[in-house]
């Protein structure tokens, strides 16, 4: 279930998510659950503390605290960027003090639209046309992928790390680190 | 209240000033516009959690700040661009307890006493304001020893053939070299070259209270988060240690104050948003050599040359493909380098009066390898090949690279100065940049960029490249990623004439002359003799060495001259 998107939208999304990380015998950007890690950064402020900057020194993966569960709490500057990078300044004086800033939320519900209401029912050749057709928007959504693809698990991607596991990665290793030899060796 | 000092900036510059004045029993107040994911200022011994292995975080989503859409940079070419062609992250260094120190990956090489006498020992070169600095290596020596032992620098003393002379061995051992260090290394001494263990601000033994590096590989561009970079949180520690030390943070001074004849503080707007004044004896800057200028300028300082003689290294990458995976996501960032760019040779003269040039030179050279994922995938196109392209790994795995950075020659008409219309978040005017490399940086990375392709074919590169950053026409050696068997088509896609490197010099240089400087040897403003300049805005030319340890060096003088 989407937190921010339409269930229609966020079936459009999944579709052109398949298309740009495909699954085949390995998993791709939807097993990996890339569009709801795409979802949740829409619909970032919907909890408190936002899903923006997950917690640290550890994500508990390879021992120590599972400190990655825990999101920073914002500042009102930080609110403020990252508002205005999410909703877009939306009109409101103190988001325009260098003129509009055009939000993720709003690049989405438009692009996805622009995808067509057939996106999901057409073959794969046609959706990718229409991916290329709109370069600026897939730029930003393949970006957006890539984060979710090879990001930490607890942003909503990445699920159970397959997207590290397929490139043989094993992610965030504090407190463990690797030894000299690791370091050093073949 | 009056402090002692009031410090802008707490990266390393700012830090190393208030542990050398606090150890002397001054009173500081450190501002820091940035938060606070360092350091309990309450507890010193307490080092905060918030660091972490986190791609998106720290990568993708200004953790460590500044966020370009709240704290814009404006950049053009020259003033044929117009008042700015481009408006977001230029050159940006993080703007967060730390500064610099947290994102760097921490190679802290000393400058040679070449660098600091450039007019005297090759001449001038038309368009560049080449200078001698009046200061030079055995005058700053012992300063370098200090700031090593403060920091915590691991080394091998004697690796270099062309370092300068030391009073004394580095603080600690180095660490475990990366897997392609040792086959680059190995590669370039059968080329000709001089590679060595790079002197790094990373504990390779438990030092001043803080742990070994573990290898976990997310160096350049995060926060360490088991705190075994020292620069500059050891400084931060020793002076907030002393309850000499205030530390107000995310707070952003809008301004000098003056009263004609001396500073006498500064203009704060602080978290709440609300805007006071602080009282001090002397002021130091050390924002860096973007935010110095900015800050002098915005407090209505007129000195002509304020920043001007912007500098950044001109960055050559020779970059190539290895049949076997490397693994540079396991250890330092960086763990070998070599100097054999620095030397001016007979070849680099040759190649120097073939381009009617009366010398050129290049700089420290970088081996490294790939990135992280997230930015190996953006790398590649979508579709069927991204899965393949991510196994086999190009970009990433199996890259090796040499990184040159180049020294930049100093021009007058590179420079920060205010944006005409585009403001930050409170209200200010903010810096924009005018930058072009002079023809000297083309010259020298065109000479010395091919003998690294050598290197990396007899490391067994099945593919390489070469390209610079900024991207300059004339600059490229060879094309970069197009056409490509690897299926790589995007490399240069983050590639452009705005430079990538975040070694910002020069903005108010140093001299004798109050006419032709802007400080004086000890950091002191010629026109405000009680506001000393702590950052790398006060060097005169830029070497090719990462500036960070120079700075230091220079700051931990300035602030001994002060408390005598």
């Amino acid at each position: 279930m989407p937190v921010w998107l339409s269930d229609d939208e966020f079936r459009a999304l999944t579709a052109a998510c398949e298309r740009l990380i495909p699954s085949d015998e390995t998993a791709g950007a939807v097993d990996a659950g890339v569009p709801d890690y795409i979802d949740r950064m829409l619909g970032a402020f919907l909890v408190d503390p936002p899903l923006i900057w997950a917690g640290g020194p550890s994500s508990g993966r390879f021992g120590g605290v599972a400190g990655f569960t825990d999101f920073h709490r914002l500042t009102a500057l930080d609110e403020l960027a990252w508002r205005m990078r999410i909703e877009g300044s939306l009109g409101v004086p103190e988001r325009e003090f260098n003129g509009p800033v055009i939000g993720w939320q709003q690049i989405y519900r438009e692009g996805l639209k622009t995808l067509g209401t057939d996106f999901c029912d057409v073959g794969g050749d046609e959706q990718d046309a229409r991916l290329k057709a709109d370069d600026e928007f897939t730029t930003l959504l393949y970006e957006h992928c890539c984060e979710g693809m090879y990001g930490a698990p607890e942003y909503g991607g990445n699920r159970d790390t397959v997207g590290w596991q397929a490139i043989n990665f094993l992610g965030d290793v504090q407190p463990r680190g690797y030894t000299d030899a690791e370091v050093s060796g073949p | 209240m009056t402090v002692d000092a009031i410090i802008i900036g707490s990266g390393p510059g700012g830090a190393t000033a208030a542990d050398v004045l606090t150890r002397a029993g001054w009173s500081v107040t450190i501002i820091e516009k940035g938060r606070n994911h360092l350091i309990d200022s309450e507890n010193p011994s307490q080092l905060a959690q918030d660091y972490s292995n986190d791609e998106i975080k720290f990568l993708h989503r200004h953790f460590l700040g500044p966020d370009p859409l709240i704290e814009p940079r404006t950049f053009r070419i020259s003033e044929e661009d117009g008042e700015r062609s481009y408006v977001g992250a230029v050159n940006n260094l993080p703007s967060t307890v730390g500064g610099g120190g947290t994102h760097a990956d921490g190679k802290v090489p000393r400058f040679r006493p070449d660098d600091f006498r450039l007019l005297s020992n090759y001449g001038p070169i038309e368009d560049a304001a080449v200078a001698d600095w009046p200061v030079d290596y055995d005058e700053l020596e012992p300063f370098y020893a200090e700031v090593e032992r403060l920091i915590g620098v691991a080394g091998t003393a004697g690796a270099n053939p062309f370092a300068a002379w030391r009073s004394g061995p580095y603080p600690m051992p180095s660490g475990a070299p990366m897997y392609g260090a040792v086959l680059s290394s190995a590669a370039a001494e059968r080329q000709g070259l001089h590679p060595y263990p790079g002197p790094t601000a990373a504990n390779s033994i438990p030092y001043d209270g803080r742990p070994a590096c573990n290898n976990c590989g997310h160096c350049a561009y995060f926060g360490c988060p088991i705190h075994a970079k020292g620069d500059p949180v050891a400084m931060l520690q020793h002076a907030l240690g002393t309850g000499r030390a205030e530390l107000l943070v995310e707070t952003f001074v809008s301004r000098i104050r003056t009263n004609g004849k001396v500073a006498t503080g500064v203009d704060v707007i602080g978290p709440d948003g609300v805007e006071r004044n602080l009282g001090a004896r002397y002021v130091i800057v050390a924002g860096g050599a973007i935010e110095t200028p900015r800050l002098l300028l915005l407090s209505g300082m007129e000195h002509p040359l304020i920043g001007r003689h912007l500098m950044m290294h001109f960055q050559t990458m020779n970059v190539g493909i290895m049949p076997e995976r490397l693994h540079a996501h396991k250890g330092r960032s960086v763990t070998h380098l070599h100097d054999d760019c620095m030397i001016v040779d007979d070849a680099a003269r040759a190649a120097a009066r073939a381009a009617g040039l009366p010398w050129i030179r290049g700089g420290l050279v970088e081996h490294g390898g790939g990135g992280h994922p997230i930015m190996e995938g953006q790398f590649y196109p979508w579709g069927p090949s991204h899965k393949k392209l991510m196994e086999a790994s190009p970009l990433r795995d199996r890259l090796w690279a040499f990184i040159m950075q180049g020294e930049d020659l100093p021009q007058p008409t590179n420079r920060v100065d205010l944006d005409p219309t585009v403001r930050d978040v409170r209200g200010f005017p903010v810096a924009r940049i005018t930058f072009k490399p002079h023809r000297h940086e083309l010259v020298a990375s065109a000479h010395h960029g091919p003998r690294h392709i050598r290197v990396l074919e007899d490391m067994g590169a099945t593919w390489t490249a070469t390209t610079t950053s900024p991207l300059v026409e004339g600059a490229m050696t060879r094309s970069p990623f197009n056409d490509s068997d690897e299926g790589i088509t995007n490399y240069a896609g983050p590639i452009s004439a705005i430079p990538a490197s975040r070694h910002v010099m020069g903005t108010t240089r140093m001299g004798t002359d109050p006419s032709t400087s802007v400080v004086d040897a000890n950091g002191r403003m010629h026109d405000l003799p009680n506001v000393v300049i702590a950052d790398s805005s006060v060097f005169v030319t830029s070497a090719g060495y990462g500036p960070t340890l120079t700075l230091v060096a220079l700051a931990a003088r300035a602030a001994a001259s002060l408390v005598g």
